[in-house]
């Protein structure tokens, strides 16, 4: 009897010392990949290592409010990405997905134009983490607690 | 759980446990479903499509847990050589792969009118994927060991462990890179989610957790039946040739 629980004891060891070697290695594969392995680039790092100019990659961040604007055209439209610390204008011309408004999330697939206008063949919307229902999106956070306590 | 180390005492309990997961189950989840799609508020961007959210989060959820269920068989039967071991490990790899595929069908499905496509290749969607061929690889493995010797052999259950390295890597794909998909609304104690849309969730998760439990006990039960006929036929077959 002794024998197996000395055995077992050795097994549980071992597996815990092979398990935390293994979560090591992820991390620092994790670790490594940090950057090659995000989708999209945000505004600070296209303004501070600038891609070649035809080199295509992805551009994500926020629609800054009151920077979307339609060109006469009907289908070209500008706006301007930014995350906070950097902002890069962007043109786009065809149609957007109905996520797509302002001071909302974007990733922007294209290239870097010449002018530092980020010219854009394609956009995706980018929702965020926060669900709010129809009826209480224009209200501040006190009324809609406070509706929400008149229903109850 | 020595306690069930004796597989009649193991099937005493399944037999009652299993139906009843079921039954309130498909109950608890039928209502979420019908709370969600009808009863639930709209969403103030993404309007009716954030209706399949509540197949889709309990989806997710599921297919990751399957995996957690895996592994943690495989870590019992490399330490403890629990025999109930192999056949949990085995019983919840079917259920975690559909319902890993399930997710992926339905945030393909959500993906198109919420971010204007069906796929992308960020860290999320190909963590979740690469989930799903590990699926696969651990049934291929799992089936082939048992055609060779019964399944005796720890393959399958090193590969278990092994590949739950892939489950904190779909958590934190969110969160340590930029992605297409959103950070996690529901992190322990704080949700970024509304409460008209975070109860009806919370209610499907439970109950396609209690779906789960019911076929992964089903699945035990089944497997169990299919070893006792073999040793039976087994031992047939052995009295026949000694009786010759």
């Amino acid at each position: 009897m002794a024998g197996t629980v000395k055995a077992k004891h050795q097994r549980l060891v071992l597996l815990a010392i092979a398990l935390v070697v293994l979560v090591a290695a992820v991390l620092l594969s994790a670790w490594a990949l940090r950057n090659q392995a995000s989708y999209f680039y945000v505004p600070s790092d296209i303004v501070a290592r600038p891609p070649e100019p035809d080199r295509a990659v992805r551009l994500g961040g926020m629609v800054e409010k009151g920077s979307l604007k339609t060109a006469a055209d009907g289908v070209t439209i500008h706006f301007v990405v930014s995350d906070g610390k950097a902002h890069v204008p962007v043109v786009f011309r065809g149609i957007v997905p109905s996520l797509f408004v302002e001071g909302s999330g974007v990733v922007a697939e294209g290239k870097m134009g010449t002018s530092g206008t980020f010219v854009a063949d394609n956009l995706l919307a980018k929702h965020d983490e926060n669900y709010v229902p129809r009826e209480m999106q224009n209200m501040t956070r006190a009324q809609a607690k406070q509706v929400v306590a008149e229903t109850q | 759980m020595h306690g069930l180390a004796n597989p009649a005492r193991f099937l005493r309990m399944a037999r009652w446990l299993m139906p009843l997961c079921m039954g309130v189950g498909v109950l608890v989840a039928a209502a979420a479903l019908g709370w969600g799609v009808f009863l639930a508020p709209a969403e103030r961007l993404q309007g009716e499509t954030v209706r399949i959210m509540y197949l889709h989060v309990p989806a997710a959820w599921l297919g990751m847990a399957g995996w957690i269920g895996i592994a943690g068989a495989s870590f019992a039967e490399l330490v403890w050589r629990h025999p109930l071991s192999v056949i949990a490990a085995r019983a919840c790899a079917v259920p975690g792969a559909v319902f890993t595929a399930l997710c992926l069908v339905t945030g393909s499905l959500w993906g198109r009118p919420a971010w204007g496509t069906w796929w992308v290749w960020d860290g999320r969607l190909t963590s979740m994927l690469v989930l799903l061929f590990l699926y696969f690889g651990w049934l291929a493995l799992a089936q082939a060991s048992e055609a060779a010797d019964g399944g005796q052999s720890r393959a399958p259950a090193i590969f278990g462990l092994v590949g739950a390295v892939n489950i904190p890597i779909i958590h934190y794909s969110v969160i340590w890179w930029n992605s297409q998909h959103q950070p996690p609304s529901i992190t322990l104690g704080k949700s970024a989610i509304s409460g008209d849309f975070l109860w009806p969730l919370l209610l499907a998760m439970l109950g396609f957790t209690l779906i789960f439990a019911g076929c992964v006990l089903a699945r035990m039960r089944a497997l169990l039946a299919t070893r006792q006929a073999d040793a039976r036929l087994r031992r047939k077959a052995l009295g026949a040739v000694e009786a010759f």
